[in-house]
């Protein structure tokens, strides 16, 4: 029964910022185990839909339910099954990784009894298992990255909300990143952002394209690829179509 | 409920004594604070000294200075409370976890008052060294610490909420100064006004109710003043946090 429903549910989203309507009417699902790529030029609306459906946000209007909690009315419950990495790190610098990481295994309530084991696991998945005593000022910027990364996922939820996480690494680690989101999609689902078309193709098995705060498309990878156009192409077709209509 | 609240005053306190911020306030304090607790010592053990105790002549003298010490430094201590998470982004991790927003601001609250109180106990040490030579009057100085306490609190309550107002801390900081001071000052318009209203601005004073707790008295009414501040300020800065989803 449970695996029948959407593990993430999103409803008619419309949000202002003043009088600047950043979404409107979004509605998609995500079921267990699914990669989905949220695509969209600057100031589409990505970051926004990330931030309401991890609670960080409210909408004006609709509703997003997680694991069947509806985020508004019980959000302990929902927040729960969220790991989430935002666009700018949410990272304590004067701490080291182990106290982050307890602190952030903590605050999504995990037991005492796994605390440990977890954020074991957790630093050996993201390539971080001798650094524990590192501040995290003194960390590059990939393995910051890779921190925040660790934080999203320390609590094994069951949806991953990743807002732009390979922005301003190299290719290798780039490559490892994404290594680790195709691990961690065996057992979690995945909401992904990025600019980068080909990271999408490479590792989502969704696609959805938002423009000016609208979903102008919401496709499976394979079908989209199988209808003899790139993504790329698709991309700048439905994105560029919306700036010539506007104009 | 608790666990959570516990969790974020430790992680508060933890960052807080991770920076040099904490341990200069302790030693400037405590420096600050002896030099008025040895003057008035030495004044008292003059031989013509006209003194009305030891108690009230140095105990009292001391913890009414340390309050204008604690006055001074609180916004500094206050003001990186939610504005700091805001510009390093974290908030967006204690949003995005399952804590509510009252445990959050309960958190930083506790975590600073617990700052307040060994700031106070270290404080305390001095008097408490006259113990050893001396008869104090205990409950007296009992009533001090309470009421130095309760001062505290409501100057946590204050910067907390000017804290939640923004993102720059050193905005923060100037805001809470200036309720700060308005909230002192405030008796000074009272001398000038009729009989009522000066009530009024006398009872809104900041100070004036510690002066009763200083001199060992211990009223209701005071207790209440600073109660009912602090109170008011936490939810209005809850309130402002659960909004600012809204309407950001």
């Amino acid at each position: 029964m449970i695996e029948n429903k959407p593990l993430v549910s999103v409803n008619q989203l419309t949000r202002f910022y003043g009088k600047v309507c950043a979404i409107k009417d979004i509605s998609f699902d995500i079921n267990r185990g699914e990669i989905l790529g949220l695509l969209g030029p600057n100031g589409a609306g990505k970051s926004t839909t990330m931030q309401i459906i991890s609670g960080v946000l409210s909408a004006n209007s609709g509703s997003v339910s997680i694991a069947g909690y509806d985020i508004q009315d019980s959000p302990k419950l929902a927040k729960k099954n969220i790991g989430f990495l935002p666009e700018q790190l949410p990272l304590y610098y004067d701490l080291t990784i182990d106290e982050y990481l307890l602190y952030a295994a903590k605050l999504r309530g995990i037991k005492k009894i796994n605390l440990k084991e977890k954020i074991d696991i957790c630093k050996e998945r993201c390539g971080l298992e001798n650094l524990g005593l590192r501040l995290i000022n003194n960390l590059s910027k990939g393995y910051k990255q890779r921190v925040g990364l660790a934080q999203a996922i320390v609590h094994t939820p069951s949806i991953i909300i990743l807002d732009e996480p390979t922005s301003g690494l190299d290719p290798k680690q780039i490559l490892e990143i994404r290594e680790l989101m195709h691990e961690l999609s065996k057992n979690h689902s995945i909401i992904l952002s990025t600019h980068i078309l080909s990271e999408v193709e490479t590792i989502c098995d969704r696609v959805l394209i938002i423009n000016k705060g609208n979903i102008v498309l919401d496709q499976h990878l394979k079908d989209l690829l199988s209808n003899k156009n790139s993504l790329e192409k698709t991309f700048l077709h439905l994105t560029e179509n919306n700036k010539k209509i506007n104009e | 409920m608790s666990n959570n609240i516990i969790l974020i005053s430790g992680n508060e306190l933890r960052r807080l004594f991770k920076s040099p911020l904490a341990w200069i306030i302790f030693s400037v304090v405590q420096f600050l604070v002896a030099i008025f607790f040895y003057m008035p010592l030495m004044t008292y053990l003059q031989p013509d000294s006209v003194a009305s105790g030891l108690t009230n002549n140095v105990v009292s003298t001391m913890y009414g200075f340390a309050a204008y010490i604690i006055l001074v430094i609180s916004p500094l201590l206050t003001m990186r409370l939610f504005a700091e998470e805001r510009q390093l982004g974290t908030i967006k991790l204690l949003f995005s976890s399952p804590i509510s927003i009252t445990e959050l601001v309960l958190g930083k609250f506790f975590g600073i008052v617990i700052f307040y109180i060994l700031i106070i106990a270290m404080i305390t040490l001095m008097p408490a060294s006259l113990l050893f030579g001396a008869t104090l009057d205990l409950g007296q100085i009992l009533s001090s610490i309470i009421g130095l306490c309760l001062l505290a609190t409501t100057l946590v309550a204050i910067g907390l909420f000017f804290s939640s107002l923004t993102t720059s801390p050193v905005i923060a900081a100037v805001n809470t100064y200036g309720i700060l001071f308005l909230l002192l000052l405030i008796k000074i318009a009272a001398s000038n006004s009729s009989e009522r209203t000066a009530e009024i601005f006398t009872y809104l004073s900041l100070d004036k109710h510690y002066d009763n707790f200083l001199n060992g008295i211990f009223n209701t009414i005071d207790l209440f003043y600073y109660i009912t501040l602090s109170v008011f300020f936490i939810c209005l800065c809850i309130w402002r946090l659960d909004i600012e989803r809204v309407y950001k």
